[in-house]
């Protein structure tokens, strides 16, 4: 279970790079991961499960006869590194005979023996268990003193030691982390057997421990506390459980069109769905066409450069540097440096998501950097990074722009999220629905799912917070590929507002 | 190497559980070798072989559990993975729904669950199978895109009470889609079994071809309620969402989709059409499964639903023990009755409705009615007096698998369907139901 020195690894990996080119392979890069995470999960009063996981392995790609190969083992004795690496070799010759065209690579320079670390300021793994459940039980007795009648708590912790050596000359040691605190309250009225949920208002994080030290200055007051880069738990649990409550006897929505206000917890989501998903060019290009779908955002609407996905307001950035999230890293599973660029420019579409093998088809001269793979038994490949929508240049509070509003619902938190594979129509709903008349926030609404299609919505968005509002949503398990790979990735924006949306009334009978 | 024998599970488990120190220890393996070739754009795309295992270790000291997850296996590593799932455990408060590991426990017979042919597939034959598909693609001038996996994996468990189990299985799974040349149409199919030679790979790829050849050119018809017939590809997307949410706790607390007002639940009341009958039997041979569960606990033939009452929930240990009921787990190895009726005389049989191929991101909604949102895909057709019309634009949905199967209309033959979802398996039969919700209208091919 000790870590193996950098030495080592670069011993392991060399091995490698020899086996694979000495069976043929051109091409070759090695992962080396040491993936651990912690589970602490609790209920109401009881501390359900205290799970540590690690799992350590090796996974070889390679190009032999211009063809990917790969193959995965746990067994890193210098027999099974060297039988991997000719494993993958077999398996891309064999492949090679029913490629239609060979791999082409972008150029990629070799960094030599660089390093890589999650900037954090306090390493979750080291804080005692004991911290945690005693936070995560203060947290569920105050959501029951509220009057929540049930509680599940989590705390959820991802550390990824990651060592990528490839035949460049790239020998790069990554040391990640991730954190994500939740809980979701429900309370039941007993007369009409109706139950309601409030889940938590956290956003999983590329941080350490630090993300669970309130901090006031990065409190939002609004119709509840929202939060920035510290998130207050305990606050947010109490606020929940009243809330859980007021949802009960909240309205049922009138169906029809209405303006809506949608906050950064909930906003994240629809990025995600809308515009992350149709903008990565293996879905574009029909790659995930059996499984995820493939994409709207067709190269020749790319190309003519003309194409208004959205209304001015809307630019859309791809990153995998931002402090803090998700996605960041400083190099990617391939081997390339992390950088940041434009997806969306001023409502246009002006580029993709793309890896090295894709780089030549949008005429790149470097890869984006977007290679990953979730665990070194999986292959890497083109996954999404951070996509944030940038908060508007003039200055403008959630507040203000509310008291534009004269029919409209404010949206707070995310909940069920559905899009079609090629990523038009789409529905979601929220924790929080609150009905605003006449630019006053007047109640709480329930029963409420908004479907629109994706041009239209983004054309649909007439003002964007500025950017002390910016904040931060994300997933740790963002799903696709086959078998299924899940990846972690923020997306920020700002209290953004959307005109005209069909929003429609879920309540049933049965 | 990856599919440790019952002997050296047994050696392994007991090295690990002689460092234990604990009131009580149970380790848990498995591991798999498998292999996948994927591919779109007519040709091949990644590909890979993965061999891997995993000890998961429990520590128990009275009420206070640890648990630690390794895969490395040598003395020191072990060691060092049992002294850590029992610190964890001593860090921890008391739960006082704790229960104890089980005993020794004694199991069905195992239905046959391995195939050596599974097993014994190479790269060359998953590369010369998927060619033959990418021939018919290229043949009828359509796109492929899909995946072709197998794997060949063990399950073990060994604890200080005494109780052992071990099995081994195999699974080969192929999903197509194969999309017409101007993007205008598109097929889908899938399937997968333990024994790889029922694998028709050919059959599936043709009947994807149909499918996408006969998707072009949809018409875009008005949401609102309709007949539709979900094959079991479809169907199995929605039924999942209920036979997956049977838990007696969740219920007895009032909220699920089976509590009723003063924490009563639907239990021995009739949920949906008296013709539904689903329940679980690890021994069935189309679709065998374990005959023991992830916790030690027997899994045996149990019926949940029977003529649309509702006849069993499942159990956690604890929730069971507090109860005074069998503690049934999760159901696996799911069967919904049907009749002999195929998909083609389900069709002749309507006089106007939809034909679903393939139901898509599927979402809870609302967990009180169970009420679902997702979108159709890959195939999708209008029905006039008993025959397909013409294809039509994809849709949204909203609906509840309770309200949906109080709407049947007509059950056809149970076949194995695999999950686009969850990739869980399943004998289901084709529906034909009536008044489904659609929403919205949807642009995707």
């Amino acid at each position: 279970m000790q870590g193996a020195d950098n030495a080592l690894k670069k011993k392991m990996a060399d091995i490698a790079l020899n086996a694979a080119r000495s069976r043929g392979a051109t091409y070759t890069d090695v992962r080396i991961g040491r993936y651990l995470n912690q589970f602490v999960v609790t209920r109401e009063n009881k501390v359900e499960n205290i799970v540590d996981t690690e799992s350590y392995g090796m996974g070889i790609r390679v190009i032999a006869n211009g063809c990917w190969g790969f193959a995965a083992t746990d067994r890193l004795d210098t027999d099974s590194i060297a039988k991997a690496a000719e494993a993958a070799v077999i398996i891309a010759k064999e492949n090679a005979r029913i490629q239609s065209d060979p791999v082409q690579l972008v150029p990629q320079k070799g960094y030599g023996e660089v390093s890589w670390k999650t900037p954090i300021e306090k390493n979750a793994f080291d804080v005692p268990i004991k911290d945690k459940t005693d936070l995560l039980l203060s947290v569920n007795d105050a959501a029951l003193k509220g009057g929540a009648n049930y509680v599940n708590s989590i705390i959820f912790l991802v550390n990824e030691q990651k060592y990528f050596a490839s035949t460049d000359g790239s020998y790069i040691d990554q040391d990640i982390h991730r954190i994500w605190p939740l809980f979701a309250v429900t309370k039941i009225d007993a007369k009409t057997g109706k139950f309601e949920t409030r889940q938590s208002l956290s956003a999983p994080r590329g941080m350490g421990y630090e993300y669970l030290i309130p901090r006031e200055s990065d409190k939002i007051k609004s119709v509840t506390t929202l939060y920035r880069d510290r998130y207050d738990m305990l606050e947010d649990a109490k606020s929940a459980a009243a809330q859980a409550a007021e949802k009960l006897k909240a309205k049922s929505v009138e169906a029809g069109k209405y303006d809506l206000v949608l906050d950064p917890s909930h906003l994240w989501l629809t990025i995600h769905e809308s515009v992350g998903h149709p903008s990565e060019l293996d879905r574009v290009l029909g790659y995930e066409a059996n499984f995820a779908g493939t994409s709207f955002l067709t190269l020749d609407k790319w190309k003519s450069g003309n194409f208004n996905f959205g209304s001015k307001n809307v630019n859309i950035v791809a990153d995998k540097i931002q402090p803090g999230s998700l996605g960041a890293v400083g190099y990617d599973d391939e081997g390339v440096e992390a950088k940041r660029w434009d997806i969306i420019k001023d409502g246009i579409l002006v580029n993709y998501q793309a890896i090295r093998d894709q780089a030549h088809i949008i005429g790149l001269k470097e890869s984006q950097g977007c290679c990953f793979a979730d665990s070194w038994s999986d292959v890497q490949f083109q996954r999404m990074p951070n996509i944030s929508l940038q908060p508007g240049k003039a200055a403008l509070s959630p507040t203000d722009l509310i008291k534009n509003v004269e029919k409209g619902i404010y949206i707070v938190g995310d909940s069920s999220f559905s899009i079609d594979q090629q990523r038009y129509n789409f529905q979601f709903s929220g924790q929080l629905y609150y009905e605003i008349k006449n630019g006053e926030i007047v109640g709480m609404l329930n029963d409420v799912a908004y479907q629109s299609n994706t041009q239209e919505f983004w054309n649909s968005c007439v003002a964007i917070c500025d950017k002390n509002d910016y904040r931060l949503g994300g997933s740790f398990f963002d799903g696709k590929g086959q078998p299924e790979q899940v990846s972690a990735v923020s997306h920020g924006s700002s209290t953004s507002r959307f005109n005209g949306v069909n929003v429609i009334n879920t309540a049933r009978k049965i | 190497m990856a599919i440790l024998s019952e002997d050296n599970c047994r050696a392994l488990m007991k090295r690990a559980l002689s460092y234990s120190k604990a009131d009580e220890c149970e380790i848990s393996m498995n591991g798999s070798d498998a292999g996948n070739i994927r591919y779109a754009r007519n040709s091949v795309s990644t590909s890979g072989s993965i061999s891997q295992t995993s000890m998961v270790i429990s520590s128990a000291f009275g009420k206070k559990l640890g648990i630690v997850t390794t895969n490395e296996y040598d003395d020191a590593s072990i060691e060092k993975a049992v002294r850590l799932s029992e610190e964890l455990a001593k860090f921890a408060p008391e739960n006082p729904e704790y229960v104890s590991f089980l005993g020794p426990q004694t199991y069905s017979p195992q239905s046959k669950t391995f195939y050596q042919d599974t097993a014994d597939v190479t790269p060359k034959l998953r590369t010369d199978k998927v060619g033959e598909t990418l021939q018919i693609a290229k043949e009828n001038k359509l796109t492929a895109a899909g995946y072709l996996q197998n794997s060949a994996g063990f399950a073990s468990m060994m604890n200080s009470h005494g109780l052992f189990a071990y099995n081994t299985s195999t699974d080969a799974s192929f999903s197509i889609t194969l999309r017409t040349e101007d993007s205008l149409g598109s097929g889908y199919s899938t399937k997968d079994y333990n024994d790889v030679s029922k694998l028709d790979t050919l059959a599936f790829t043709k009947i994807a071809a149909q499918k996408a050849n006969a998707s072009r050119g949809a018409k875009a018809i008005e949401p609102g309620k309709y007949t539709v017939i979900l094959e079991p590809a479809a169907g199995i997307v929605l039924l999942e969402q209920l036979y997956g949410g049977l838990d007696a706790r969740s219920a007895d607390e009032g909220r699920s989709f089976l509590s009723k007002p003063g924490g009563k639940t639907k239990l021995g009341e009739k949920l949906v059409d008296e013709r539904v009958n689903i329940y679980s039997d690890p021994s069935n041979p189309e679709l065998p499964t374990n005959s023991w569960a992830g916790d030690g606990r027997p899994q045996e033939k149990i019926s949940w639903i029977e003529k649309g009452v509702l006849k069993n929930l499942q159990y956690s240990r604890y929730w069971a023990q507090k109860q005074g009921v069998k503690a049934v787990p999760n159901p696996d190895g799911v069967i919904m009755d049907g009749t002999n009726a195929s998909l083609e005389d389900l069709i002749k049989g309507t006089e106007k409705g939809i034909l679903v191929t393939r139901l898509w991101y599927i979402r809870q909604v609302d967990p009180q009615t169970l009420l679902f949102t997702g979108l159709t895909r890959d195939g999708t057709y209008y029905i006039e007096n008993g025959q397909i019309k013409f294809p039509i634009k994809n849709m949204r949905f909203n609906e509840s698998p309770v309200i949906m199967l109080n709407n049947l209309d007509a059950l056809g033959k149970p076949e194995r369907a695999v999950s686009g979802e969850t990739f869980q398996s399943a004998m289901i039969p084709p529906m034909r139901i009536k008044e489904f919700t659609f929403t919205s209208l949807s642009d995707a091919v």
